[in-house]
């Protein structure tokens, strides 16, 4: 019986492996990589945007959700390959993360993160804010996303949100 | 009703039809100020919330019509009433929580309060202190309750309207309409989500791009490579007899020749693009009719969307000339099981501010906001896809119901 709890502590190198998840996803969303964005999910796996009233009110709806790698490959390819946008890009900026035991394959994780969009016409905003809240799977290298709740402080979005957060 | 000075001059229009819209309405603050009157606190139903939101006595949640604040009540006999979210001392906001339970509604800045039908109950000092000050002996706490609003209820639904001129709810919908709301709200809903949409945009192009079901295969690679939605699909429009309300439906079956589409060479029908996870857009037949996407609306700001199996309300809010709120419900059904709910949450990814289709209409209004700032007042946009009339049609290659809305917002607005 796996007997490790919240407090147990964790290894160094384990939270280097998650830092590392984390800033390597921030990376391929801002540097227009988004092809890898779902190769840093297990092949099985929960992403979806919800807001903080949402996650207060357990309810299970997000404005982006997905249940496999799979459905985050289409959102990619929607977005390449189907959706009309105007061009942006986003720079997110990651606080401190939070690493907590969580089962011997697994951890799980809480940063906080700001997410600023900048148009083509340069016009520039604070287009998100809110807690990213992860499972990881720590069982081999590289670490995967099983589980990403990406909830937003605010339940407004402003005109459309194209890129993932 | 006090209505805006009638000497207010409209933007003006070009012909007595409703196939050129003046751009200037998209833009003009005087007009904006007059639709506050004439529409949204006219004669018209505005949607409020779902009945299952103020489902226990004492609940309230705080929604909007047109640009004003409102509050929606159950009583403790199960009575709902709205009123203006507005003290009727000295203005102040009441419910300052989006939701909650309570006995009475009391204003924070001088303790005011009011029970849940609107009825002013207490007074703060209202004899004064000590003998002094207090409120003259002529008060009478009965003429000063809150600004209410008339109530119906419909499948679960909550409207309101701020003019008791307003006909009765369901001939305000007349019977196509109600039964196409009836349709999809077979029984009790359950809550999935919320989400609010900010559009950079009049609140009149938001309403006019859903009643476009010329737009939506072109606009939307993700309807037509799929074929939810192609215009050669069976379907049709229904608008109602004021013009102001509208369904648009398609039926699911393959469409037997697309010439027609390839011969467009439009951007949308591009071959070869497929889904990984087609979950998203397998309609399973919950109503048993073959509709596998009905878009409803009625005036001036209630929209009600089937896209296969996912179901939703949104709720438009005017925020100014040239903002609006589009305030998101997605909805499943009490008797949904797992993999239902699952299928549901799934398929909301076409819709939302994320939404494979919709995050497009998000954006497409504010292409027109901008390219409209500054026309000149002989400006005006063409509504002649399918004729100049603005009636039910067998087919979706038209502007019909377009059309319609401006049938009825002329009525409304006295042009």
């Amino acid at each position: 019986m796996d007997v490790r709890t919240e407090d147990t502590p964790i290894d160094q190198a384990v939270q280097l492996q998650v830092q590392d998840l984390i800033a390597h996803y921030v990376d391929v969303i801002d540097q227009d990589r988004l092809d890898e964005w779902p190769e840093l999910f297990t092949e099985k796996c929960h992403y979806r945007i919800t807001s903080a009233e949402g996650y207060e009110e357990n309810l299970p709806y997000g404005v982006i959700y997905a249940d496999s790698r799979s459905m985050l490959r289409d959102r990619v390819s929607s977005l390449r390959e189907a959706n009309i946008y105007e061009a942006q890009r986003y720079r997110h900026v990651v606080g401190p993360i939070w690493v907590k035991a969580d089962s011997e394959r697994t951890v799980r994780a809480r940063s906080h993160f700001l997410v600023i969009r900048i148009m083509h016409t340069g016009d520039t905003m604070l287009f998100a804010s809110g807690v990213y809240i992860d499972r990881i799977d720590i069982s081999r290298a590289p670490y995967q996303f099983i589980e990403r709740v990406v909830v937003t402080d605010s339940h407004k979005v402003d005109t459309l949100l194209a890129i993932p957060l | 009703m006090p209505r805006v000075d009638a000497t207010i001059k409209q933007v003006c229009w070009p012909s007595n039809g409703v196939t050129l819209v003046p751009f200037r309405l998209y833009s003009d603050a005087r007009q904006y100020a007059l639709e506050q009157e004439r529409i949204f606190k006219g004669p018209t139903w505005n949607y409020l919330c779902l009945a299952v939101e103020v489902h226990n006595p004492g609940d309230y949640l705080v929604t909007g019509v047109g640009e004003s604040s409102i509050v929606v009540t159950r009583t403790q006999s199960g009575e709902l009433h709205a009123f203006v979210n507005r003290c009727a001392h000295r203005g102040s906001l009441l419910c300052l929580k989006r939701r909650g339970n309570a006995d009475n509604i009391t204003c924070v800045y001088h303790g005011w309060s009011y029970d849940l039908a609107g009825n002013l109950t207490g007074v703060a000092f209202e004899r004064g202190v000590r003998r002094q000050g207090g409120m003259p002996e002529d008060f009478k706490r009965s003429e000063h309750h809150l600004r209410k609003l008339k109530v119906a209820e419909f499948c679960g639904l909550i409207f309101g309207s701020f003019d008791d001129s307003a006909p009765e709810f369901e001939s305000y919908l007349g019977e196509e309409i109600a039964e196409r709301i009836r349709r999809v709200l077979r029984g009790p809903v359950k809550v999935l989500g919320r989400t609010t949409q900010i559009l950079p945009n009049n609140w009149k192009l938001y309403l006019e791009n859903v009643k476009d079901s010329y737009h939506a295969s072109i606009l939307h690679l993700f309807f037509t490579t799929f074929e939810i939605n192609r215009l050669t699909q069976k379907g049709g429009i229904i608008v109602d007899d004021s013009g102001g309300h509208h369904v648009s439906y398609s039926i699911g079956e393959q469409a037997v020749d697309d010439k027609d589409y390839k011969q467009q060479a439009l951007r949308s029908s591009k071959d070869g693009y497929r889904l990984e996870d087609s979950t998203v857009v397998e309609a399973f037949d919950e109503f048993g009719d073959g509709v596998i996407m009905q878009i409803l609306t009625v005036f001036p700001g209630f929209v009600l969307q089937q896209h296969l199996n996912s179901i939703a309300i949104r709720q438009l809010l005017p925020r100014g000339v040239d903002r609006s709120e589009l305030i998101w419900t997605i909805l499943g059904f009490e008797d949904d099981d797992a993999a239902m709910t699952a299928r549901r949450l799934k398929q909301a990814n076409l819709v939302g501010p994320a939404g494979y289709i919709s995050m497009e209409d998000g954006a497409v209004g504010g292409f027109v906001q901008r390219a409209v700032h500054g026309s000149e007042s002989e400006d005006a946009g063409l509504l002649m896809m399918g004729g100049s009339e603005a009636c039910s049609q067998p087919f979706r290659a038209t502007e019909a119901s377009v059309r319609g809305f401006w049938k009825k917002y002329r009525a409304m607005m006295g042009v």
